[in-house]
């Protein structure tokens, strides 16, 4: 864990209103290069909104992002990415129906021929994508073969794989095993730790505690819209996790609401009986 | 055994599910068995004469003009409903634009020209700025331009029809390079369609742009997040479309020598029905223009089939309707198949 001096990517107190909605309250978060930063919190906690600012979508109402030290303001995810920052998200990574190689190069593909009879240079696309896959453990065997044909943890390491070619120095991951089985959560996480290897800042969105505690340096958890903790590696534990993102005091508060239906249920019964 | 196993493979995929996510071979067997039919059963009535054979290839090139395009638009998730009303609209341009304007006949394909590609701006910026669908934008179109037509020729000509066209025009050596004929038998308009049907597979297949379609259709949103212009490429297209329709429009209009003002009609469908028959989807991001092109050939041999079996013309429409059920069917189970985990 390189923690240099100057942070790769910050939010410095940032804050974000939905008309009269707190979505974000002076949230910060810091990312080092070579760093897998967990960005945890329940549903509503408001992790959508703060991505969506990492990655260029919205603008932060106070505070600011900052990348390499120095405050900046992205016009939309294209200018986001010029600076290194590249969003993967869980749903829209890839396309199914198109080949490896052609998913692989998409947008910035290599051409042949000269003047206006230039054309897509399949067997350099395909040599880029048998590489860059390579390097991160997938060995594909039949390069036009469709991504529909990958299982979803393939699919979410070549997003991962296209976005690290393309120049990427901070990854954000939305919810990148949410939608994984075991063995296939198990693929993505390797790769995740393989790019924080290669000096990768990582921001990785989970409300899996069995997902982040394994690779995570730094745990942020994020509770209704505001920061509540942000650990070291050090202080972690599951069992601090899982409460700290089960929002204790709900969930007392939902068994006692459980344990009050069931005395209800009972009174019911009881009535209907007689 | 301890081999080293990657942690992660990608698994072959076996012979037949690699032809089933090619349908356009089950296009192509399924021509081959409707031609085979027709040749038992029509073959004395002169279906195999050479005559007979061009009359199908001329059948499926007008269809077929069109219907490369529209695949190209289908694969880019959109649908143009319009295309039969701008060939009859562009037939009309060019038909009062000769005998009624005295404009000569250059200016008058231009003229058409001209409107088809600002008519598929328009469509293709009112479907990706405002995010509209193309099937309601485009029934709009569908309707306005048949309307404008009989309207335009009844106010200008007193009549829904407008003939003279070879009169107006003389002997124009333009005039070949729509409606010729070699021989009498294969028309120009045969090499235009295969000339339309390589370049569009060739744009598809091996350039950049063809990637952007099916990108734009397979998830306009991954696409545009990978950097390509979905905008751009969706209104390209809807210009091909509609600058196909004046290329059929010309084709028509010069070797039959009138408009008429109902021409085109049912084009919109029968373009469906070619590039569905070729497997490509209606919901975007697959398709291919050499299954189209498979499809055009099987409705020309079908008309022309039913003809010399001396079949009632009116049971073309239920055996299109029929091949299409089935065609549908057929990609739909193939693709289930290769999908399948």
């Amino acid at each position: 864990m390189a923690s240099s001096a100057v942070p790769l990517m910050e939010a410095r107190s940032v804050s974000k209103y939905f008309g009269t909605v707190v979505a974000l309250k002076d949230v910060s978060l810091t990312v080092n290069a070579g760093e897998i930063v967990c960005l945890l919190g329940d549903n509503g906690a408001g992790k959508s909104t703060l991505i969506k600012m990492l990655s260029g979508l919205e603008r932060p109402d106070e505070g600011t992002i900052a990348v390499d030290g120095k405050p900046v303001v992205f016009s939309s995810p294209r200018a986001a990415f010029a600076q290194g920052i590249a969003t993967v998200y869980q749903d829209l990574a890839v396309l199914p129906q198109m080949s490896i190689s052609r998913n692989f190069m998409l947008g910035m593909e290599p051409l042949k021929g000269f003047g206006p009879f230039k054309f897509f240079d399949e067997a350099k696309a395909g040599e880029i994508a048998r590489t860059e896959l390579a390097k991160i453990g997938i060995h594909v065997n039949h390069l036009k073969q469709k991504v529909g044909t990958m299982s979803g943890g393939e699919r979410q390491s070549l997003a991962i794989a296209r976005a690290e070619y393309r120049g990427a120095r901070l990854l954000i991951l939305d919810e990148p095993t949410s939608a994984l089985g075991v063995n296939e959560a198990a693929i993505v996480l390797r790769h995740v730790i393989r790019a924080r290897a290669r000096g990768l800042g990582v921001v990785f969105i989970t409300h899996n505690v069995h997902h982040a505690l394994p690779i995570g340096d730094r745990f942020v958890i994020l509770s209704r819209g505001r920061v509540a903790g942000t650990y070291a590696r050090s202080e972690m534990d599951e069992a601090r996790l899982n409460k700290l993102m089960g929002g204790g005091a709900e969930f007392e508060e939902l068994q006692r609401d459980l344990s009050a239906l069931d005395a209800e249920l009972k009174r019911d019964r009881a009535q209907a009986a007689r | 055994m301890t081999v080293a196993i990657p942690e992660s493979r990608i698994r072959r995929i076996s012979l037949a599910n690699r032809i089933v996510e090619r349908p356009e071979v089950g296009a192509a067997i399924g021509l081959l068995a409707l031609w085979v039919a027709f040749a038992l059963i029509g073959g004395d009535s002169g279906f195999l004469s050479g005559r007979g054979i061009a009359s199908y290839l001329n059948i499926a090139a007008q269809v077929g003009i069109v219907s490369t395009t529209v695949t190209l638009l289908l694969i880019a998730g959109e649908f143009d409903l319009s295309i039969g009303s701008i060939v009859g609209f562009c037939g009309m341009i060019i038909a009062l634009g000769t005998t009624q304007a005295g404009w000569p006949l250059w200016l008058a394909l231009l003229a058409s020209l001209a409107f088809a590609l600002a008519y598929g701006f328009g469509v293709g910026i009112l479907v990706v700025r405002f995010g509209l669908p193309s099937f309601i934008i485009t029934l709009g179109g569908l309707f306005l331009l048949r309307g404008a037509t009989i309207g335009f020729s009844r106010t200008i000509a007193q009549q829904p029809y407008i003939g003279g066209v070879k009169k107006a025009i003389g002997d124009d050596p333009l005039q070949f390079w729509f409606a010729g004929s070699f021989q009498d038998s294969v028309d120009v308009g045969f090499l235009w369609w295969i000339g339309l049907v390589i370049v569009a597979a060739v744009i598809l297949t091996k350039t950049r742009f063809g990637n952007w379609i099916y990108a734009a259709g397979g998830s306009a949103s991954a696409a545009r997040a990978s950097g390509v212009p979905v905008a751009r490429v969706k209104i390209i297209l809807f210009m091909a479309v509609a600058a196909s329709g004046t290329l059929l429009a010309a084709v028509q209009v010069l070797s039959l020598g009138s408009a008429d003002s109902f021409r085109g009609q049912g084009k919109e469908f029968e373009a469906a029905i070619t590039a569905v028959i070729g497997g490509t989807s209606l919901s975007g991001g697959t398709g291919s223009i050499i299954g189209t092109a498979i499809g055009a050939l099987t409705l020309g041999v079908v008309r022309q089939g039913l003809f010399f079996a001396g079949v009632d013309y009116d049971w073309y429409q239920a055996i299109l309707g029929l091949m299409l059920l089935v065609a549908v069917l057929i990609n739909h189970y193939a693709r289930r198949n290769v999908h399948k985990d």
